[in-house]
């Protein structure tokens, strides 16, 4: 494998923590949805956040996003971002469904 | 135009790379957004059926989700591990680099037959993708289930074979031979991954293809181009485990 230069110098430390902090959300997750203790919206809209939070620090440290340049990092996050909210244009119907109740 | 092109050199005729990035990293890219919007799909129909279908069951108790966990444990460490493995490449040690890209599958397998043993126990108790023994009014939960966590256990294979190819090169198809032997031959014939294992044949005839039409040393660059990928199948697990698992715990 020949050298590749490095554009940044990053230690092994940093992904460690990264890992750690990965799997001490994950433990929170599983705590919080074992002890029930929101009521399933709310338990939803945590869930989501806490992963969300793990998402960044996957793509941000693991995948190097953050040390790509700015015009990488806003061009592909905000391009996937917007296509995943348009999906929440269906929740919408499904709330009006089971508001209304299927018939 | 044309004349002038000529009378430059080679090099000035091409424009930069997008991002000033190789070009292998923004393809990778490319696909990773594609296939976000693949999941997120999927992750939407199932979410929309989840919060419109009154009684949906949760099937999950205590040992499913200690499993469950166990199973996000591998593919967080595998991304360590594989990171670790970008690292070394990027220092020139070969030998790290072959060997934390082999932990990495390591934690990979013990993800897949985990979760195997997880799909087996649920077929088992009479969940297929058309009927579950929970809920019979919800017919839905076994397809949207096995298709959300199938086509995930399928990127995750891909991925193992894809890190195979790229630390082990031709020295990878008679290990990867030899593990669809096994998982063909070691499951009962009415289970469903006694068909499923011949994934890994196709595989096989693909990567095959791969390294003898195309033969070349992966360099760091391409094991930084499969980290992204498999940090990817990790990052999908972070909303399957949540959305799949957690939001269908049985009360104790």
């Amino acid at each position: 494998m020949h050298d590749v230069a490095t554009t940044h110098d990053e230690g092994k430390g940093q992904y460690f923590w990264v890992w750690g902090a990965l799997l001490l959300l994950t433990a929170a997750e599983v705590v919080l949805a074992y002890r029930q203790v929101f009521q399933p919206l709310r338990m939803l809209e945590v869930l989501m956040m806490l992963s969300v939070i793990k998402s960044a620090l996957i793509i941000g440290y693991f995948m190097h996003l953050k040390y790509e340049i700015a015009a990488m990092k806003w061009t592909l996050m905000v391009a996937v971002t917007i296509c995943l909210c348009l999906m929440f244009i269906f929740f919408a119907d499904a709330f009006r469904i089971i508001h209304l109740g299927v018939r | 135009m044309a004349d002038v092109a000529v009378q430059h050199g080679a090099a000035e005729v091409y424009e930069p790379s997008l991002f000033g990035a190789y070009s292998k990293k923004i393809g990778m890219w490319l696909f990773l957004l594609s296939d976000t919007l693949t999941f997120g799909a999927l992750l939407f129909a199932y979410s929309y059926g989840r919060i419109s279908t009154p009684g949906w069951p949760t099937p999950f108790g205590k040992e499913s989700i200690i499993n469950a966990t166990i199973m996000t444990a591998c593919l967080l460490s595998s991304s360590l591990t594989m990171v670790l493995g970008v690292l070394a490449a990027r220092r020139g040690d070969r030998a790290w680099t072959r060997n934390w890209m082999l932990f990495t599958m390591l934690f990979g397998t013990a993800f897949i037959v985990l979760h195997a043993m997880e799909w087996s126990r649920l077929i088992d108790s009479g969940m297929t993708p058309f009927k579950n023994p929970w809920a019979a009014n919800v017919p839905q939960f076994g397809g949207t289930f096995f298709t959300l966590t199938g086509m995930h256990m399928l990127h995750v294979t891909i991925g193992v074979i894809y890190l195979g190819v790229v630390s082990l090169r031709k020295k990878f198809l008679p290990i990867l031979l030899g593990l669809w032997l096994v998982a063909w031959l070691a499951t009962p014939a009415d289970n469903v991954f006694h068909v499923g294992a011949h994934v890994l044949l196709i595989g096989a005839v693909v990567s095959a293809a791969i390294l003898f039409l195309k033969p070349k040393d992966y360099d760091a660059h391409d094991v930084e181009v499969a980290g992204l990928y498999w940090h990817f199948v990790d990052l999908v697990w972070m909303f399957i485990f949540p959305l799949v698992y957690l939001m269908s715990t049985r009360v104790v």
